[in-house]
């Protein structure tokens, strides 16, 4: 799935009017929920999506038109564009939701699960997907009280991708290690080439770029804990980290905060850059011959202490609301969505979704995505983007402009990382 | 040199202060059967209950959320007291709180100063019946119609800085390097008042052409006979003429001064040199994890800086009526 989306917000003006004048209906909406039964038509069951391009629903199509088939029920679809999406889905999932709702793995889920707000969907997992995913991604859906509240479809993950014929072309070689890294992005200079493509203008494809540098200088076991809040962000680490950072933005395309991720992804497109570390939605803007020519490679190792194995894999799924209209209709709907066949629908359709299941075949795969599929199963650990892995108030509110700083004044990491964390104190609470 | 005022176009005035005669209806309303009593109570009461429901009710529950840590999820039994903290933190670890507050002042100062007076002139010169007046007056007019976020969509395919049209012209007839128009956060925030000013300048233009149409011919033409040249004319005798619209035109510009959001919210969702209190507000409380509190703190700081110019307009306002 579409990690965020880049397009306008369609509810700006409204969402502003909620936030200075409709705090106050937001305490009515917990009373909506509850009054009435609404036990609803056992032959319908309604469904909240958020993947809304045009391969994302064929793709949901196609599968609850099987669904359907087999079940004699009725799935009442309702797509919404995903910055609306994400924008009021605490107010949908306390008013009156849809049975099923397409959403995120990780933190994203385990804070609504922890406020009631969604289903458990454990027995579907026992008696359905028994094996079928790995521990990881079984973690990912799984609340602190070890109880699952989503079934798992597909993942979109990150990885440095350029195009095969320019590494051909001028002899360049895939590097492992941060030194072959910075020489790989030292030839591409010389070549006239800007080697990685970079633009944040929306501030959270930064996120990228602290991640995966976090996950190599401090590995993957630090970097979920700073970003659950247990970590002090004004550490030697977390310096080390802006600082390994500030060392490769010479090679990244300058003055990225005025450049959209869509106009970076265009300029590796045209060949103007040699490489972008990006998630595998970057296919949206390529021809079916550009993704033939695509290929791609881990972020490369900065401690062989640490190794490259750990990735960003953002696993989407579905969710059941807390108190569906169809309960039976919508477990066996969501587990419907989670089944190998269902996957391997939904990612043949959708260029930049891979399946989750671990008996996905992957043999009908493009080289590129079966490639991708063996580094997820080699990874020790599957991350899933610092706004999935952390309070996503901190990430947008605090991170976004913290980073945003730091591409302005890269010198000035010390006062940056004390700033961080003063807010940190203040949004965590401790 | 008395200004004789002309009767005000009150269809322009939005929440105009009542006609003069408002006493003496009502008393002959008294005197009148039931039927008026009703219909006068309906009159007050309807719009009374929408004014309290929709406008102080929400502003009293923001004050009150404004000293609490909620998330807006669950009951009032949720919110957790914390006195002022959210205000101390707004002011001292917030980072994009003083760059957004002189941002809306920037911005202000900037519409009073640019397209006030550029719509001012423009409006001035439309006035003169010049050939092809009407469609001068559409041109400068058709930005109005759009929506500040098709405003900014359109003049992001000109400030581009790779694609944009703006760095194409300039490189291609200056050789200059590309400028980033929206990343330099020392500059993007006049790019964007440039493309608000875009729009503002047709509105305040049609106003004071409106003006301009009322304004009596005869005190013109007393003018010139008095010996005045056209500039003359204009800044002692149409100006002070045209003293409502004046009026109109700073409440409207403070009006879109203070509710700017939505062109730096398609743009960069109002960070990196584009902070506005209404994109700050609107970043806390949408989403996931909100922080109602801490917005709705923002909020309340947005509302006392509005206030001021409230009660510098009714202030006026009252006096104009006394008068």
């Amino acid at each position: 799935m579409h990690h965020r989306p880049t397009g306008p917000p369609a509810l700006g003006r409204r969402a502003l009017l909620r936030g200075l004048a409709g705090a106050a209906a937001l305490t009515a909406v917990p009373g909506l929920a509850a009054c009435g039964s609404r036990r609803g038509d056992p032959g319908v069951v309604t469904m909240g999506s958020n993947r809304a391009n045009d391969a994302q629903r064929e793709a949901v199509g196609e599968i609850l038109g099987l669904w359907e088939a087999d079940s004699g029920i009725t799935v009442e679809l309702n797509t919404i564009d995903s910055t609306s999406f994400q924008e009021s889905l605490n107010n949908y999932l306390q008013g009156t939701p849809d049975d099923v709702i397409a959403w995120f793995a990780g933190y994203r889920t385990r804070f609504f699960a922890e406020r009631g707000l969604i289903s458990e969907v454990s027995q579907v997992w026992d008696e359905r997907f028994q094996g079928a995913f790995s521990d990881q991604v079984r973690d990912l859906c799984s609340a602190p009280d070890g109880k699952q509240y989503m079934i798992p479809d597909s993942t979109s993950p990150w990885a440095v991708f350029y195009f095969k014929s320019v590494f051909e072309e001028r002899g360049y070689d895939v590097p492992a290690t941060r030194e072959e890294f910075v020489d790989l992005c030292e030839r591409m200079s010389e070549d006239g080439l800007q080697p990685l493509a970079y633009g944040v203008r929306e501030g959270w494809p930064a996120m990228g770029t602290f991640d995966h540098l976090n996950l190599r200088i401090n590995g993957p076991e630090f970097h979920l804990s700073l970003l659950d809040g247990d970590e002090s962000w004004d550490s030697p680490e977390v310096r080390s980290v802006f600082g390994a950072w500030a060392e490769l933005l010479p090679y990244h395309q300058a003055a990225p905060l005025g450049r959209g991720i869509n106009e970076a992804q265009t300029s590796l497109v045209r060949g103007e850059a040699g490489m972008m570390l990006c998630g595998l939605f970057l296919t949206h803007v390529m021809s079916e011959d550009q993704i033939a020519d695509l290929d791609c490679f881990p972020f490369p190792e900065f401690d062989p202490e640490i190794g490259s194995d750990a990735m960003e894999t953002p696993v989407d799924g579905f969710m059941v609301s807390a108190d569906p209209r169809n309960p039976e209709a919508a477990m066996d709907l969501v587990g419907h969505m989670g089944t190998l066949r269902s996957q391997e629908i939904y990612t043949a359709i959708d260029p930049q979704a891979l399946p989750v299941h671990q008996d996905a075949d992957t043999s009908g795969l493009s080289d590129l995505d079966a490639k991708i599929m063996g580094m997820i199963a080699g990874a020790d650990t599957l991350t899933q983007y610092m706004d999935r892995d952390t309070r996503p108030d901190f990430a947008s509110i605090v991170m976004i402009p913290a980073m945003q700083r730091f591409l302005r004044r890269p010198d000035d990491i010390a006062d940056l990382t004390a700033s961080i964390q003063r807010q940190k104190v203040s949004i965590f609470g401790r | 040199m008395v200004p004789s005022t002309p009767s005000p176009p009150h269809a322009a005035e939005p929440g105009g202060a009542p006609p003069r005669s408002a006493p003496r209806r009502s008393r002959t309303a008294l005197r009148n059967g039931r039927a008026d009593r009703i219909t006068l109570a309906l009159m007050i009461g309807v719009p009374t209950l929408l004014v309290v429901g929709l406008v102080w009710l929400p502003a009293a529950a923001t004050i009150v959320f404004s000293f609490t840590r909620w998330d807006g999820i669950g009951g009032l039994d949720t919110l957790e007291w914390v006195g002022t903290q959210n205000y101390t933190d707004a002011f001292t670890l917030y980072p994009p709180f003083w760059p957004a507050l002189r941002n809306n002042l920037i911005w202000l100062v900037f519409l009073f100063l640019v397209p006030t007076l550029l719509g001012m002139f423009l409006a001035v010169l439309l006035d003169r019946e010049l050939r092809g007046g009407r469609i001068y007056q559409s041109v400068f007019y058709m930005p109005v119609v759009l929506s500040l976020g098709l405003v900014g969509f359109i003049w992001q395919l000109i400030y581009s800085q790779d694609q944009g049209l703006l760095n194409t012209f300039l490189g291609a007839t200056t050789g200059a390097e590309p400028v980033d128009w929206f990343g330099d956060p020392d500059i993007n925030l006049y790019a964007v008042l440039v493309a608000a000013a875009w729009r503002h300048t047709g509105y305040i233009m049609l106003l004071y052409l409106a003006g301009l149409k009322a304004v009596d011919p005869s005190l013109r033409e007393a003018a010139a006979i008095d010996g005045a040249g056209p500039v003359r004319t204009f800044t002692s005798v149409v100006f002070p003429a045209l003293r409502p619209i004046n009026l109109v035109v700073l409440v409207v510009t403070v009006i879109d001064a203070l509710r700017a959001f939505d062109i730096v919210w398609i743009i960069n969702r109002g960070r990196n040199g584009l902070e506005l209190i209404s994109a700050l507000v609107t970043a806390n409380v949408i989403g996931e994890a909100s922080r109602v509190g801490f917005g709705s703190a923002l909020a309340v700081i947005m509302l006392a800086f509005s206030l001021v110019f409230i009660l510098i307009y009714v202030s006026t306002l009252l006096r104009g009526a006394d008068r």
